[in-house]
């Protein structure tokens, strides 16, 4: 699978300043005109076509929670904290609090929606896990699968402390 | 000192080695596969995308026949390069109803009269909000829904000409 199959509606913000590359200040001064140039050349393509840039996106203004906080502050917060754990399915590195996406605004939208018809966080996680499996949110839970991400840590705190001691012991021997 | 203590640093930096390389040669697998596959449609009852075309519930799909539920949008385009598949699939019998994802009426419209119209009815889903229902994460996604409105398989991303028959296979096991 090397083309992506799945048209995600994501803003397309990439212009080339990969392009770039750090040579040195006389070098980097060209690079630097450079990347204005193809930044300006970009800016002028999607001028001239602005629809065709962003043709991956949908046209429907947003849903009415998704970028607007709830009235009540607890609520709020409440929501705020769940949707930061709460992973984009589009953009797949970021919370749905951090992304620009269509899908994630519309799942904040529905966060909130829930959260003020005063439902528990944790049940909206829980319902998303059901639909999406437990990749979709950032806290996972303690379980069959999952128990060494919490226990390897200390296991390894444990054996730290044990060769550390051993040292200590060693020296104040010879000491 | 025990001999074999000596040579555990390097087993562990070998190790880490492995595993890092081993993240760089083979892919990272990112479709997120609906959870909702064995389950029946969640309930859902959308308004009509356009007019002339009914919208969609969840009962539409329990008919005694199965048949396809494909998660569409005319901003999609990748939905463009499915859209010979899906007429090819209606022509063969195929029952296909869809829900457009964030979409107006007038681009559904111009989208059917331009690259084919397979559906049945087209539900209007606004805020994606059966589409989080289902555990869709984009379009298009193509879901196998059996006789009794329970879901078979799931297709993520556009049907290609080589995907036909694994999805007619598909709706064979479904019978």
């Amino acid at each position: 699978m090397n083309a992506p199959k799945t048209a995600h509606p994501e803003p397309v913000e990439g212009l080339p300043f990969s392009l770039a590359r750090q040579k040195g200040s006389a070098g980097l001064r060209q690079a630097q005109s450079k990347r204005r140039f193809f930044v300006s050349l970009c800016l002028c393509v999607s001028l001239l076509f602005p629809s065709t840039s962003l043709s991956a996106q949908s046209r429907l203004p947003e849903a009415e929670w998704a970028n607007r906080q709830l009235p009540d502050p607890q609520q709020e917060a409440e929501a705020k904290t769940l949707m930061e754990s709460l992973r984009c399915l589009v953009c797949q590195g970021q919370s749905i609090a951090d992304s620009d996406a269509d899908m994630a605004a519309d799942m904040r939208a529905m966060v909130r929606r829930r959260i003020a018809a005063g439902e528990e966080p944790e049940d909206i996680r829980n319902w998303l896990v059901e639909r999406y499996g437990r990749w979709v949110t950032y806290e996972p839970p303690f379980d069959a699968i999952t128990w060494p991400l919490w226990l390897i840590p200390l296991l390894l705190l444990a054996i730290g402390g044990w060769l550390a001691r051993s040292r200590f012991k060693r020296k104040s021997k010879e000491g | 000192m025990k001999h074999w203590i000596i040579w555990t640093p390097l087993a562990l930096f070998i190790g880490f080695l492995a595993l890092a390389a081993s993240g760089l040669i083979v892919p990272r697998d990112t479709t997120i596969e609906s959870q909702m596959i064995g389950q029946p449609v969640p309930e859902f009852a959308l308004a009509p995308a356009l007019p002339g075309k009914p919208g969609l519930t969840n009962a539409d799909l329990a008919t005694g026949q199965p048949r396809l539920l494909n998660v569409f949008a005319s901003w999609c385009v990748p939905c463009i390069a499915e859209a010979p598949q899906l007429m090819q699939l209606r022509r063969a019998g195929v029952q296909i109803d869809a829900i457009a994802i964030r979409d107006r009426p007038a681009d559904i419209a111009q989208f059917l009269a331009r690259h084919g119209d397979p559906y049945r009815s087209v539900g209007a889903d606004n805020d994606s909000r059966v589409q989080l229902s289902l555990g869709s994460s984009g379009v298009p996604e193509t879901f196998v829904v059996d006789g009794d409105g329970v879901i078979r398989h799931q297709h993520i991303g556009d049907i290609r000409p080589e995907d036909v028959p694994a999805i007619l296979a598909a709706l064979e096991d479904a019978q």
